[in-house]
């Protein structure tokens, strides 16, 4: 088992249980290695990362750059907006001239669904995917579950709800492949017209009234309402949105057990959370952003086992 | 496959008494000394020292923790099977301390040389000392030797020595087996 069952990683529905099960296991011990005095190990002294950021990113881009640095690998980092891709330059090009200069793994984020695994069948790297468009963001993902496996002990069982934006968000696609992978079950809340029409087909079930929504669930993943990805109206006005779909203090005070709040950020504050909901201890936001450092070394360092020179 | 019984458990027992003799020789009552057994196998003779002095000899407030070398290993991705790491278990600075690192079998001297830069992570110990329930002689890769042993075993590379503790194999003792 030891060993992952996938050569990149693209996404959460090309993995399997034992997969995560292996990631949360390899992170427990990168858990406590970044707690430590002198947070790095040396590992990965022999290996170089690029991270390709095509779209803007600053938390996971940070949260790779770091994972990537305590496991003592090279990295080099690239933003779209000061490349020569504003020449017009193709992304095999780019990324086969950026592996040129030996470069073993590619963490790529791209505003373009697939983009990942069209790069893993034409370049001769590994490849994580930080994100492809609305598809998949799967460390998110398996951060999020870590984070609900670390607050509850057990993911298996649990009832999630995932609230928002449904139809443009990369974190729910890819955290409703986890959470069924670990045997949770799933709901989504939102407005309709941000929830994909046949997303019952993905097993979960769709739940439009919030304080239902809420009564029903151990664990809330708030998305944000992503105002970029929006070309038309979705819903008449953020004022509407945050009275129907917005979580503040009173609603979960008044449900009669303590829910756990997730939010993969950026938070719009007072927009889907209210600030003191966001801070509050029912909340486990930050503990999400120090996990993921944790499950993206073990991410890195799983596939790195797997290059052989 | 042959196998040869090197110790039995009385004859481990008896190694242990003297090993434990020799750490208070050298570290009183052991104040500004630390005991690090290596993860997986060393963690047993090390827990096994640690409770032997504090019940034979009376050393109080021992501290004793465990170290896993996976991620410092030189040998990631150069192995055939994937490497699994185990918990580290240090919940104390080894900052000043006199450190005595705890092997069952030393043999290359490669898992010595991880640890001796996995416990920089934790502090600048005043010295490092190395102690071995079997030290295989003949067969270093490094320049690392025990400050103290159980019992020298001149085995051939083919073959393997094999340590087995009650709490795992229900039963003490060291065997050589033929490859």
């Amino acid at each position: 088992m030891d060993q992952l069952s996938v050569e990149h990683l693209l996404g959460i529905k090309y993995l399997n249980a034992n997969d995560i099960d292996l990631i949360f296991k390899t992170a427990d011990h990168f858990k406590e290695v970044i707690n430590r005095p002198i947070k790095k190990v040396p590992s990965l002294r022999d290996i170089t990362i690029a991270n390709l950021f095509f779209e803007n990113s600053t938390r996971t881009k940070l949260s790779f750059e770091l994972a990537e640095k305590r496991l003592s690998a090279d990295v080099i980092n690239f933003s779209a907006g000061q490349s020569s891709v504003k020449k017009g330059e193709t992304l095999i090009d780019t990324v086969n001239n950026i592996l040129s200069m030996k470069v073993d793994i590619v963490v790529m984020r791209h505003g373009n669904v697939g983009a990942g695994v069209f790069l893993s069948k034409h370049v001769n790297a590994k490849i994580i995917n930080a994100g492809d468009g609305t598809h998949e963001h799967p460390t998110q993902a398996l951060l999020d579950s870590y984070s609900i496996r670390e607050k509850l002990g057990t993911v298996k069982g649990k009832k999630i709800v995932i609230i928002g934006d449904i139809l443009h968000s990369r974190v729910a696609l890819s955290n409703i492949f986890a959470l069924q992978l670990q045997g949770a079950e799933v709901k989504v809340c939102g407005p309709t017209t941000l929830i994909p029409k046949y997303i019952s087909s993905l097993g979960v079930t769709v739940e439009t009234n919030l304080q239902k929504a809420l009564e029903w669930c151990d664990v809330a993943n708030v998305l944000r309402v992503q105002h970029e990805r929006m070309d038309i109206n979705y819903f008449p006005s953020t004022r509407e949105y945050t009275q129907l779909f917005g979580i503040n203090k009173e609603i979960l005070d008044n449900l009669g057990k303590k829910i756990v709040i997730m939010h993969p950020g950026p938070i719009n504050r007072g927009v889907e959370i209210t600030s003191d909901v966001a801070d509050s201890d029912q909340s486990i936001i930050l503990n999400q952003v120090e996990n993921g450092v944790a499950v993206r070394m073990a991410v890195i360092y799983l596939l790195a086992q797997q290059i052989k020179r | 496959m042959s196998k040869k019984t090197l110790l039995n458990s009385k004859d481990i027992e008896i190694i242990l008494h003297r090993l434990a003799c020799q750490l208070i020789e050298n570290h009183n009552d052991f104040s500004d000394t630390v005991l690090i057994g290596l993860q997986p196998r060393g963690s047993y003779l090390s827990e096994r020292l640690a409770q032997l002095l504090a019940k034979d000899y009376a050393i109080k407030d021992l501290k004793s923790g465990v170290l896993d070398i996976t991620f410092f290993r030189d040998d990631f991705r150069r192995r055939d099977a994937p490497l699994a790491a185990t918990s580290t278990e240090i919940d104390f600075l080894i900052e000043d301390k006199k450190v005595i690192i705890i092997d069952d079998v030393l043999y290359s001297g490669r898992s010595v040389r991880a640890a001796l830069t996995a416990l920089q992570s934790y502090g600048r110990p005043k010295n490092i000392e190395l102690l071995v329930l079997i030290d295989r002689r003949f067969s270093r890769h490094l320049p690392i030797q025990p400050n103290y042993r159980g019992r020298q075993v001149d085995a051939i590379n083919k073959e393997k020595v094999l340590v087995t503790w009650k709490e795992t194999h229900k039963k003490d003792a060291v065997y050589i087996e033929q490859r």
